[in-house]
């Protein structure tokens, strides 16, 4: 019993401290890594659409784990101080490794992300097995990015 | 005939927004009437004697759009004067996004006492014609011997959570290129922003 109360604990410590300061760098590493299909979605606190669809990204994070999963807080941008992004991660139980971007002057940056994205949140980028990127601008419905994450696996 | 070639004017220029999506810069612009929130229409071409426009795809509820608020405000109480009015529009449809509707839009614009016109794009036409993507969204229009021109698509400067510490101010440098007769240095930025709410997209 003990054992078991003590492995939910360092599990809850494990999720609620996921979130981690990322650099562009650090996340192009990331993105750049063979192997599974990864999802790459960018979101902020303050985005009304982010909200509604992090939880469709958390579901596969949970049920398919051949897809890898990570959730790209924006919210340095207006907010440098990480406490809102982690308050919020634990509030809404989201279990998916989240990294906060921590890089000043978007335009010099966003292009490096992906050239066709607008800046505009949610955007998610799907990387297929074999490196194949697919961007999707706005808000996406459940059915929407199991068909996407269907298509990356093929 | 006449009416015959107005329509088919109407349909080329339709026809031509369904494969292009927005404005790139140098592209001439087409002018707009949209309400603004004391009830008039306004056009470009109500403005006779400017010699650009700095147009801000701008609303009520974008956390971005507050941050950069007063930023805006100052960008209308310096360029009209100069040549450059300041035209907000709203392109959010209500329907997504009811802080956005022209009841709160007049409302915001009377509490933040907007010293420009803060229009309502009802149908989506003027957004889906310039392209903007996100809020705030800057053009930049240059008026030329051929009509106006985009001189300038954008982000405000380069820090949006502080106005002091952005070391470039992407809409003035622009703008203060074109008043001083120079090919704009910077004509495109990026920023992170709220996606603009379009029907049926």
């Amino acid at each position: 019993m003990k054992y078991i109360l003590a492995s939910i604990f360092s599990f809850i410590l494990l999720s609620a401290s996921a979130q981690q300061m990322a650099s562009l760098k650090d996340l192009q590493k990331i993105m750049d890594e063979p192997g599974r299909i990864k999802v790459i979605n960018f979101w902020a606190t303050w985005c009304g659409p982010c909200i509604k669809e992090l939880p469709y990204f958390d579901e596969i994070h949970r049920k398919n784990k051949n897809v890898s999963i990570l959730l790209v807080s924006m919210d340095y941008d207006l907010d440098p101080n990480p406490e809102k992004v982690k308050r919020f991660i634990a509030r809404k139980k989201i279990l998916s490794p989240v990294v906060i971007l921590t890089e000043e002057n978007p335009s010099g940056w966003i292009d490096k992300i992906d050239k066709n994205w607008s800046g505009a949140l949610p955007a998610t980028i799907i990387i297929g097995a074999s490196g194949k990127r697919k961007l999707i601008q706005g808000e996406l419905k459940k059915d929407e990015l199991e068909k996407y994450i269907n298509e990356a696996s093929q | 005939m006449k009416l015959l070639f107005s329509w088919l004017v109407i349909g080329l220029i339709s026809l031509s927004f369904t494969f292009k999506k927005g404005y790139d810069v140098g592209d001439l612009v087409t002018d707009f009437k949209l309400k603004n929130v004391d009830g008039k229409l306004v056009s470009l071409a109500d403005y006779q004697n400017a010699k650009g426009f700095i147009i801000i795809f701008d609303c009520n509820t974008c956390p971005v759009s507050k941050a950069y608020n007063a930023r805006i405000l100052a960008l209308g109480k310096k360029y009209p004067e100069l040549g450059f009015p300041v035209i907000l529009i709203n392109p959010n449809s209500p329907e997504l996004s009811e802080g956005d509707s022209y009841p709160a839009m007049v409302k915001y614009a009377k509490e933040k006492k907007y010293p420009f016109p803060y229009l309502y794009d009802e149908s989506q036409e003027t957004i889906r014609q310039f392209g903007a993507t996100n809020t705030p969204h800057v053009f930049v229009l240059n008026k030329t011997s051929e009509g106006l021109r985009v001189a300038y698509i954008g982000a405000i400067d380069d820090n949006t959570r502080n106005a002091s510490k952005a070391s470039s101010h992407f809409v003035e440098d622009a703008v203060n290129d074109l008043l001083a007769g120079r090919e704009v240095t910077t004509p495109k930025t990026k920023a992170i922003g709220c996606s603009v709410k379009l029907k049926n997209s």
